[in-house]
């Protein structure tokens, strides 16, 4: 094999193995930075000796012993050495030694510790960015060079970001520990968060953009249904996974011949990939079966898949997801959440009824430059027959869109508006 | 990226293919691993290639020969569809599987994308 060839393995199975690697590091060193200085060391040695020698049969259980043996040379070379470091050297003297021995602890610790190092990694003493940035480096397996490619800022700022995140965690004297229980439901809200904007991120990307960029969408899908695993009772992990599957079926559906958006409804269906419409419906039943009210995500999740649900735009449940809209209201209320209720509610109600609903978002500071107010806004003036109300909403709108297309298409709906009779007796 | 995993089980034509509780267990485990790194996407095993049967066209016309066929190192008994960022990530996990004696052919899916416009119009 070409020296080429085996740094393309020996990314593959960095990308596989560096995330428990890192993890089992951590809880013996108790110190994520040092747990990734040692698996980066692990990787040099590979990449120095694999080309020649081959890939070892068992990378991950190779990785370890390199890391652990590093980790305990650099322990005894220390001139001061204080006194919990002389026992940390001795207690990691007394772990496994031989690969099979290594190979048993990893698998059954590294579940716990997996869970460990997502909740460090996401911990909210951190910046969301920071808190990406960790996470995407330490469980997406990326380097930095490709999460800066990825978030379009340079890798020094990434690095940067990255060095200062571990400072924080080790200042903080943050533990590697899995939260309490009064502190899991918040804590774990934070790790879905992060997972959730990496999706988001991808999910934004447009064609023409560096493919590390949609690229996301496939590692925030992994994270969330490697988290899920994790916690199989927490049916919000569920939910987000369901909600990411559901909406990353319409990547091929989301964007039309000439690179603009389609929205939702006009969507052609048939280009929704059904494995993951499958996966986001079973991912949403494991969280409807684990009982008790459904959060956030789950309730965006049915909402999602309802329309997955449908076959044609026609055949969409909206008083299903109007009553959900209800629910995420209650839960989570945004002004995007009630505009995009007012939008089920006119579907089941008629147009008047999301009007009133719409016209009460008309002076929220959240939308004052969110094309999708006046849009919707214009479309159900338009369906009620006020047409002139409803080609300036739609001109409102079009002037508040970046994108090129979506403009086009507003000012079309805004001249497609005929003009209101003139009221007798003008 | 998707690719698909077939896994050819390399046995006996006429035989049929009753894994023991061992290798039954193994392989959970393993498909456990791949569902844990999320990876995994689909699976699915086949009925055994004597109860199948082949359509061969051939100057407009179909025949049917039905199983079993002789090439039996190529026979597929099953295949998984797992999400992976290049071929070779997904030849590492095909790696992992405990195939002893078996083949695993690793194949990339076509995406949507990588047709070109005219085709995307047409596919559905």
């Amino acid at each position: 094999m070409t020296t080429a060839n085996t740094n393309r393995v020996i990314d593959a199975v960095w990308r596989i193995e560096s995330p428990r690697l890192i993890a089992g590091l951590t809880r013996m060193v108790r110190d994520v930075g040092l747990a990734e200085e040692l698996a980066q060391d692990a990787l040099v040695a590979a990449l120095e000796q694999w080309p020649e020698a081959g890939v070892p049969d068992n990378p991950g259980a190779w990785l370890m012993a390199t890391a652990k043996h590093k980790a305990i040379d650099q322990l005894r070379r220390r001139t001061t050495l204080e006194r919990k470091h002389e026992e940390l050297g001795h207690r990691l003297e007394t772990q496994p030694e031989t690969m099979a021995d290594l190979d048993v602890a990893m698998d059954d610790d590294v579940g716990d510790d997996l869970l460990r190092l997502m909740f460090v990694a996401c911990h909210p003493v951190l910046s969301i960015e920071a808190r990406v940035a960790l996470t995407l480096r330490l469980l997406g397996g990326l380097t930095t060079q490709e999460i800066a490619r990825a978030f379009l800022v340079r890798e020094p700022t990434i690095a940067q970001r990255i060095v200062r995140a571990k400072r924080t965690l080790a200042e903080a004297h943050v533990p590697f520990e899995l939260p309490p229980a009064p502190e899991r439901a918040e804590r774990l809200s934070s790790v879905l968060e992060v997972i959730y904007l990496v999706f988001n991120e991808g999910y934004s990307a447009t064609t023409g953009d560096d493919w590390m960029r949609p690229a996301l969408c496939e590692d925030a899908l992994r994270l969330a249904r490697i988290l899920a695993g994790l916690v199989p009772n927490d049916a919000e992990a569920h939910g987000l996974v369901a909600l990411l599957e559901i909406q990353a079926s319409r990547s091929y559906a989301r964007v039309g011949p000439s690179g603009e958006p389609v929205l939702l409804l006009e969507q052609d269906r048939s280009r929704w990939d059904q494995v993951l419409v499958r996966r986001g419906l079973a991912a949403l039943a494991r969280a409807e079966e684990l009982g008790g009210a459904l959060g956030p995500y789950a309730l965006q999740a049915a909402i999602a898949a309802c329309h997955g649900r449908a076959r044609t735009a026609a055949h969409t449940d909206w008083a299903r997801i109007a009553a959900l809209y209800d629910a995420l209201a209650q839960l989570a209320p945004s002004p995007v959440v009630d505009l995009n209720r007012a939008v089920a509610l006119s579907m089941v109600f008629g147009p008047a009824a999301g009007l009133e609903i719409v016209d009460a978002l008309v002076a929220e500071p959240a939308l004052a430059t969110y094309h999708l107010l006046p849009s919707v806004r214009g479309d159900l003036l338009a369906k009620l027959g006020r047409a002139d109300e409803a080609r300036a909403e739609f001109k409102r709108a079009a002037s508040l869109t970046r994108n090129g297309r979506e403009r086009s298409l507003l000012l079309e709906r805004a001249a497609a508006c005929a003009s209101e009779p003139t009221p007798p007796g003008d | 990226m998707r690719f698909m995993m077939f896994m050819m089980p390399n046995i006996p034509v006429e035989g049929e293919w009753m894994p023991t509780a061992e290798a039954m267990a193994e392989m959970t485990k393993y498909n456990e691993t791949l569902t844990k790194a999320g990876v995994l996407l689909d699976l699915d095993g086949l009925h055994p290639q004597h109860e199948g049967a082949r359509v061969e066209f051939s100057k407009g016309k179909s025949s049917v020969i039905d199983g079993p066929f002789t090439e039996a190192k190529e026979m597929i008994g099953g295949y998984w569809l797992i999400q992976a960022k290049s071929k070779e990530e997904a030849v590492e996990w095909a790696k992992r599987c405990p195939a002893d004696g078996c083949m695993i052919e690793v194949r990339q899916v076509f995406e949507m994308d990588e047709f070109p416009p005219d085709v995307q119009a047409v596919a559905k």
